[in-house]
């Protein structure tokens, strides 16, 4: 029998510690899991495919961080929710509207070029991610709706309205029917930052938007106050911090980041919008903001994390013939992993043999 | 429109129902006991592939049931032990179980992705079935249709008539004050939590065993996220589960033959119907109970619980 013991004060060495216990938990279940699943196959040479042939390559490791840009721009957003207890679960439907919005705006000058067309298109995707995002916003203030589901349910919605937009008005003209946008041009592609890769000013944003945050959360009131309503919404409520505003305020800001970061996508790696464009980002940016604790600047670590199981996931898809839901596998258990190893930060485990449960 | 029609709308609701029915039966007892387990479509998916892997291997659609049943516990048991022992957020654990079970379920399946296994069919029993009208209304369902039917009433004698029910929603509205008197908080939530699992796995199994005779990894489709929107709808209520799974269900079958008939509209705004009345009839809720506050609702809902003694 386990019995928690609480600690006097929460264990500094274990707030380290217990992400690094995490991985090497997860990393040992997979191997378990992997062994027993695929008889067929080395499963070491899986896990070298996995997580140390992108690191040891260049051109693996600009794809690694071509996909934490848009992990970090999600994650830092919903990160600004989860602190004030308002669940945005749907940045994916907000990133997928937000690819849609500023790449009708793309598509629409598609022969106009000019320095004005990237932003204009990023204020078109953050405004069509803020709006998408609103809709939970409104009916969680209006009408006390669970903005869980609510933004759940948009996200189906807004990948199916991508493949109708990819059917319809958005679909490449000269495309031989193929449900794809025509390819943007060059003035509306991101710049390469990296000569040779696919690696754009996406992540220079994304890190920079990263420390912004910091700053917003440790020198503004808004900050304080998304944090004492997660933590105690009746001591926020005493304060005279308004419910309506922190949620309108998390969701519209979370919405319109994750909608830039579907614009990102969608002028960046893919450079054309496809049925593709949603990669499952805003679910895993979730597991991003909860491994970073929530704090901007440790996000960018932890969507380095994520974003190496999703390119070690593409590999052994490749090399393997392996689903890349082996993905999703790693990411749930490393979240799993993760906030049982918290728990040592506030409690000690002590075993029992025999316990006197009742008084 | 004709006698037939009709009755294949009907059944075509209920096995479009059936599925909703069961996770949500099975999530409202989990939210009744106090926790809030955001998993539900991940163990669907789970159920759904064990279902599907034994029916391939063995024909027997008992097993296969039987095997959804225990893979949707075994998945569920994974977040009772976080939740209710390592004390681990449920919001979270709840996601990262969504995310495990929908990645280990396409992962263990991938090898059966182009196999077919023989649906469970409508039960028929001779004459009884033949009857003109109440033959078919009464008679022509499929048997996990009225399992599913079953469960719900099972459900509410459970919670409403028995003492352990009774318990079991004290938990759900005050852990500290049902802890004090004696009862043991955490193991009524566990069993709550692996039948929601239970549940969940027969829900999911309902998709590759009676639905489509195949399966796919993408296959729930976002049917735990309804079946947990429905029990809000049914504000914990038991009977009121079946009502909204009928509501969705009847959605889903008249889009699904509006897109046979010739509707000048693109299938992918039809194929929107469910998930956008799922929000409608969240909104629709909270207007009519816009005046009292939700006190079926359980106080406890997704608190974490610790003994200190």
């Amino acid at each position: 029998m386990i019995r928690l013991i609480p600690r006097t004060e929460p264990s500094k060495a274990m707030i380290f510690l217990s992400p690094l216990l995490a991985l090497v938990l997860t990393a040992l279940t997979a191997f378990f899991i992997f062994t027993f699943i695929l008889t067929d196959i080395e499963v070491s040479s899986v896990f070298f495919t996995l997580f140390v042939e992108p690191l040891i390559d260049t051109y693996y490791i600009s794809e690694l961080l071509v996909k934490a840009a848009p992990l970090i721009m999600i994650a830092l957003g919903l990160s600004i929710g989860f602190r004030a207890g308002v669940w945005n679960i749907g940045a994916e439907g907000q990133y997928v509207i937000g690819g849609i919005t500023g790449g009708a705006v793309g598509l629409y000058f598609y022969n106009v070029e000019g320095f004005w067309l990237i932003p204009l298109m990023s204020i078109a995707a953050i405004l069509g991610g803020m709006l998408y995002a609103g809709i939970a916003a409104f009916l969680k203030t209006k009408f006390q709706v669970n903005e869980i589901l609510v933004t759940l349910m948009l996200t189906y919605v807004a990948v199916l309205f991508l493949s109708a937009m990819l059917q319809g008005p958005m679909r490449n003209p000269s495309g031989f029917n193929f449900p794809e946008s025509r390819l943007f041009h060059d003035s509306a592609l991101l710049p390469i930052i990296w000569q040779g890769t696919r690696l754009n000013v996406g992540l220079i944003v994304a890190i920079m938007l990263s420390f912004l945050t910091w700053f917003g959360i440790k020198k503004h009131l808004s900050g304080l106050q998304i944090k004492i309503s997660g933590s105690a919404p009746r001591a926020a409520k005493f304060a005279g911090f308004d419910d309506k505003q922190t949620i309108w305020f998390s969701l519209l800001i979370s919405g319109g980041v994750a909608g830039l970061a579907g614009l990102f996508e969608a002028i960046g790696p893919a450079g054309q919008i496809t049925p593709g464009l949603p990669q499952f980002y805003g679910f895993t940016a979730i597991i991003v903001a909860f491994l970073a604790r929530l704090h901007p600047i440790a996000i960018i670590f932890s969507s380095l994390l994520i974003a190496l199981t999703y390119l070690g996931g593409e590999n052994v898809q490749i090399y393997f013939n392996l689903p890349s839901s082996i993905t999703n596998i790693f990411q749930g258990m490393l979240l799993f992993y993760f906030l049982a190893c918290d728990i040592l930060i506030q409690y000690k485990i002590v075993l029992f043999k025999t316990v006197q449960q009742r008084l | 429109m004709n006698e037939g029609l009709v009755f294949a709308i009907i059944i075509g609701i209920s096995i479009a129902s059936a599925p909703l029915i069961f996770a949500a039966i099975g999530e409202l007892v989990v939210e009744r006991s106090g926790v809030l387990n955001l998993g539900v479509e991940g163990m669907m998916i789970v159920g759904a592939l064990a279902g599907f892997v034994v029916e391939f291997h063995t024909e027997s659609s008992l097993l296969a049931v039987l095997a959804a049943l225990l893979a949707g516990m075994a998945i569920a048991s994974i977040f009772a032990f976080l939740t209710q022992i390592l004390l681990t957020n449920h919001v979270a654990t709840g996601l990262a179980l969504t995310l495990f079970g929908l990645g280990i379920a396409a992962f263990v399946g991938r090898s059966y992705t182009e196999e077919n296994i023989e649906l469970i069919s409508e039960i028929h029993i001779p004459l009884i079935s033949d009857l003109p009208i109440i033959g078919p209304l009464l008679f022509g369902y499929n048997p996990l249709v009225y399992l599913a039917f079953i469960m719900v009433f099972l459900v509410w004698w459970f919670l409403f008539k028995t003492k352990q029910g009774l318990i079991l929603r004290a938990i759900g509205d005050n852990h500290d004050a049902a802890h004090a008197i004696g009862h043991n908080v955490i193991r009524y939530r566990v069993l709550a939590i692996l039948f929601g699992g239970a549940m969940a796995g027969i829900g999911g199994a309902f998709l590759s065993l009676v639905q489509v005779p195949i399966w796919g990894e993408d296959m729930t489709a976002g049917r735990g996220w309804i079946a947990l929107a429905l029990v809000v709808f049914s504000s914990w209520q038991p009977f009121k589960v079946i009502l909204g799974a009928l509501i969705f269900g009847g959605i889903t079958v008249i889009q699904l033959h509006a897109q046979g008939f010739d509707i000048r509209i693109s299938a992918a705004y039809m194929s929107m119907l469910p998930y956008l009345a799922t929000i409608v009839i969240l909104v629709s809720l909270r207007i009519r109970d816009k005046n009292k506050t939700n006190r079926t609702m359980p106080n406890c809902l997704g608190r974490i619980f610790h003994s200190t003694t």
